[in-house]
């Protein structure tokens, strides 16, 4: 036993590990290269319980234009351009400090989408607390909402969408996850991978100081407890300082003037030098005296390992170096030369002449060992039920009790205190469409983007879960008119290490990979988060899946509120509602395992027809049913058009089996709410698209008949209902 | 007409009102470091987070070399249209009176809200019918405005007061329900609302555009 093991335990590092290290090097490694390894061997950084699993995935396709590997995906929108995303989370940061964690989360987001030449152009927050009930929650959503506004607003990138969900299980360990879509020239497009000896590494944007030492592997890669104790490793960001640096980025990609660039994220400067060093095939010497700095007293390994947030890494040929940096002081933007690309294959860490450091790229970065998964099924419900409702409620309270749950009720509070159409390309804002739209006229076409991921039904059942949260996205895309194109997703779970959430992991990939492969939709990009855990237990099983897709005309994007009184409205798609997994029995403490058999290939095809059937301009409103089933459904497009609707669900209750109250309140796939002309709706079913007159738009109640039960609520009621979030996420 | 935009370091807005100028005539970018406005027939301070408003909105991008420029330009009666951060850009100048403070809510708004036009004395509410409701998006954390009364009943009896939000649209407590002042002469607007965000039927409403051929077609008279 030497001094070396003993600080890299407290690192993180297990002894295998280290010996691994020790065998790779050949020696021990001293403080600089332990800490550099320690944050690239962590979870966050090595994936090393998750590679081996995301290996299923379909990643190929026609209009993939960069996939997993790079900062983001690309899809090609034709036209010589490409919409560059991903999704990433700052889940651990934000359940310690919630306004900076959500709004570094943001930054460290764009930055990895601007990092391929893309201008970010549209976010989207995936968000999950404990119930709203509890005042740690409040804290945090308002933290999270606040941090994600004060960066998205400032920058000037539209926030166009989100869901939030609260739920018992996030109460110690939110989730907070942020996707990016940005636009970019498909020639300009500029990858990581750091190519040319001799040419110069220069880092831009912020000077580097001691915030976030150690954020990825103390932060991200074990469970919380004390939280508070870990706040001086949280991230500090500066939207200011990023919006410059993205200016300045776009115009030196757009005039040629970078051969790689690279955002710096987790583990800071090891993290993109050794990414873009592997990527390349080479190595890079960096030399920590030249990095500018905050604190004058900063050590190697410091400035090696700072999270300090808007900066950037690039590499230049040397001829333009001067270029470079008079278009950074231009931008008020900081730049220096700090490295340069070397033949060695090794990162090498100099201060002025001396080296402190000198390891192998690829034992740095692919060196780390893959962990294959334990998984075993757990047996039975886990997460424990709490009943909110009376059990004997029926039809109308049930109705407004599910309108006024925080995960059915709208998200205006939340979505108003973004901005949501700087850019000018917004067609669709929060909450007009079941997926936000954006207009490209570049292209001459708009694309949609939506964000999903129900974590309750993931854990009833984690492989139909994981399908459902798929096609749910692509349903909501499916409404505006939208074919997906790529899909990202960000992996939330908990220890992979325990048994049971390593089953989960395991099944929802499988989910995953199967409802990609049945749409024919590959994933180009991903993020993992793994020990989501507090003392209670782990959270809901979350992979949220964010899909961009394409529509030719903007002008057809239906909306979700119903268009006229005596429009007909229609139930379309195999839409078979059980109430396994429900909002309902959430609230009435039933939740139990299962959900109920989900063909994704039946499902697909009907989300095809409605795609078609919204093209075709026939179809005044759209919506698919989601939480708090068809009654919920119903009642949105019936309050957001302020006009009401007589709805008789015997026809779905015959057809498809169940009771009234299923028909009402269950839930599952396949499902979409339609409005317009009677003849033209009908017109619509086919093969593919099963099509039920359920009834008509009017009147000033929503009233529901369903078997043995009905219901008939003032719209102005039903509507206040889902209005109440506002006070009581102000705790009111 | 050729508009002229300026670009700070934090302006967010910009490319939207560039584009919104092209659809009433030609425009421009101008950059806060230029002390020339060259060729442009009129001005807009764009909104955003200029030098990230740390400070308090718009009190850094006042002292921007461009800002002496866009000074000189409004006191030859040039017109100067401030939005949003622009409009705190030129009351912190002294071009416009009164201040925008936090929004009484505390938080930032985003909303599509509706205005009235109180004056068509301003050089861009001259072809808008005085009483008429302008359905425009608002976004923004300090928009409250807010002047002493003795300032309040001196504008509004030269009438200054160019916008008002309509009874109920009211997003930040602004007093008086004052959307957009103008200055004495009329040359200089500004307002919290983003007209440049409804330019487009698309995107939203075209109640925006008016303002801008207001200023393309007194200039072209």
């Amino acid at each position: 036993m030497n001094v070396g093991t003993a600080k890299h335990r407290d690192l993180g590092l297990t002894d295998a590990e280290y010996d691994r290290i020790c065998r790779l090097l050949e020696r021990e490694p001293n403080d600089v290269e332990l800490a550099m390894f320690s944050l690239m061997w962590s979870e966050h950084c090595a994936y090393k319980h998750s590679r081996k699993l995301l290996r299923r995935l379909p990643t190929e396709g026609e209009r993939v234009v960069m996939g997993p590997g790079e900062n983001a995906g690309a899809v090609d929108l034709g036209n010589g351009y490409a919409a560059a995303f991903k999704v990433e989370s700052h889940n651990h940061p934000s359940a310690v400090e919630p306004f900076q964690g959500a709004a570094t989360g943001v930054g460290g987001i764009l930055r990895d989408v601007f990092a391929l030449g893309a201008r970010p152009i549209a976010v989207l927050d995936s968000l999950r607390f404990g119930e709203l009930d509890s005042a740690r929650s409040r804290y945090l959503l308002d933290g999270a909402v606040r941090g994600i506004g004060h960066y998205g607003n400032s920058i000037g990138v539209p926030t166009v969408g989100g869901e939030i969900y609260f739920e018992a299980p996030y109460e110690q360990n939110c989730l907070i996850n942020a996707m990016c879509v940005g636009l970019a020239r498909t020639e300009d497009m500029v990858r990581s991978a750091a190519v040319g000896v001799g040419n110069v590494v220069v880092l831009m944007g912020a000077s580097t100081g001691r915030d976030g030492i150690g954020g990825a592997s103390v932060l991200a890669s074990a469970e919380l407890d004390e939280g508070d104790e870990k706040r001086p490793s949280v991230q500090i960001g500066d939207p200011f300082e990023e919006a410059k640096l993205l200016e300045c980025c776009l115009e030196l990609l757009g005039r040629g003037l970078l051969v790689a660039l690279q955002d710096l994220g987790a583990a800071g400067l090891t993290s993109s030098a050794g990414e873009m060093a592997s990527g390349g095939g080479v190595g890079i010497d960096i030399d920590v005296t030249r990095v500018p700095l905050r604190e004058a007293d900063m050590e190697p390994f410091e400035i090696m390992v700072s999270e300090s947030q808007e900066r950037m890494l690039a590499v230049v040929e040397p001829g333009k170096v001067d270029a470079v940096l008079a278009t950074c002081e231009k931008w008020q933007t900081g730049a220096a030369a700090i490295g340069e690309v070397t033949d060695s294959g090794r990162i090498r860490v100099l201060r002025g002449d001396e080296p402190v450091g000198d390891v192998p790229v690829s034992t740095l970065v692919d060196g780390c060992p893959l962990y294959d998964l334990e998984p075993e099924e757990p047996g039975g419900w886990i997460y424990g039920n709490s009943a909110t409702l009376d059990g004997v409620a029926e039809g109308a309270d049930v109705l407004l009790a599910l309108l006024a749950s925080p995960n059915v009720a709208s998200k205006r509070w939340a979505f108003e205190q973004y901005d949501s159409v700087v850019g000018s390309r917004t067609v669709r804002r929060p909450q007009s469409a079941d997926a936000a739209v954006l207009a490209v006229p570049e292209a001459d076409k708009a694309i949609a983007v939506a964000i999903d991921g129900n974590g309750r039904r993931v854990a009833c059942d984690p492989y139909r879960g994981t399908i459902e949260a798929v096609l749910e996205c692509a349903s909501n895309l499916a409404c505006v008119g939208a074919e997906p194109l790529g899909l990202t997703n960000c992996l939330n779970f908990g220890n992979p290490e325990k048994p049971g959430p390593a089953w989960q992991l395991d099944r929802s990939v499988a989910g995953l990979a199967d409802a990609c492969e049945a749409l024919g939709v590959p994933v180009v990009g991903g993020n993992v988060s793994l020990y989501n855990e507090g003392p209670d237990g782990p959270i809901y099983p979350t992979p949220v899946v964010g899909l961009v897709g394409e529509l030719p005309d903007p002008g057809r994007a239906a909306g979700l509120a119903f268009a006229k009184e005596g429009d007909a409205i229609a139930l379309a798609g195999p839409f078979a509602p059980s109430l396994a997994g429900s909002e309902l029995a959430k609230l009435r403490g039933e939740l139990d395992s299962g959900l109920p058999g989900v063909d994704p290939g039946a499902v697909g095809a009907a989300i095809a027809a409605v795609r078609d059937a919204v093209r075709s301009g026939v179809v005044a409103s759209a919506h698919d049913v989601s939480d708090g089933g068809l009654a919920c459904a119903l009642a949105e497009c019936a309050i957001a058009a302020g006009v009401g609707c007589r709805v008789d669900l015997d026809p779905l209750v015959e057809a498809r089996g169940g009771s009234g109250e299923s028909g009402l309140f269950g839930e599952g796939p396949g499902g979409f709410v339609l409005s317009g002309d009677r003849t033209a709706l009908e017109g619509l079913a086919s093969d593919t698209l099963e099509v039920l007159i359920i009834g008509e738009v009017g009147g000033e109640r929503v009233e529901i008949e369903a078997a043995e039960l009905s219901l008939s609520v003032p719209l102005a009621e039903a509507g206040r209902a889902w209005r109440s979030l506002a006070s009581r996420a102000e705790g009111l | 007409m050729k508009f002229g935009v300026i670009q700070f370091p934090g302006s967010c807005d910009e490319r939207d009102a560039l584009a919104a100028g092209e659809r009433a005539g030609e425009a421009r970018m101008l950059w806060h470091g230029d002390r020339e406005l060259g060729d442009v027939d009129a001005v807009v301070v764009p909104g955003g987070f200029s030098y990230g408003d740390y400070l308090r909105a718009g009190a850094i991008a006042r002292f921007s070399p461009v800002m002496e420029a866009v000074r000189e330009f409004a006191e030859a009666g040039g017109p100067v249209l401030g939005i949003c951060n622009g409009f705190q850009v030129l009351c912190e100048a002294g071009l416009l009176p009164g201040a925008l403070l936090g929004n009484e809510g505390i938080r930032f708004v985003c909303r599509q809200i509706e205005l009235t036009v109180e004056s068509d004395r301003s050089v861009f509410t001259a072809d808008l019918e005085v009483g008429k409701r302008l359905s425009i998006p608002v976004k923004h954390g300090e928009g409250r405005y807010f002047a002493p009364d003795d300032v309040l009943d001196e504008i509004e009896a030269r009438d200054q007061v160019a916008f008002r939000y309509a009874p109920g649209h009211n997003p930040n407590g602004s007093v008086r329900d004052i959307a957009g002042v103008s200055n004495e002469a009329g040359n200089v607007l500004g307002l919290m609302p983003h007209p440049e965000h409804a330019v487009d039927p698309l995107t939203g409403s075209t109640d925006g555009l008016r303002l801008f051929e207001s200023v393309a077609r007194a200039a072209a008279a």
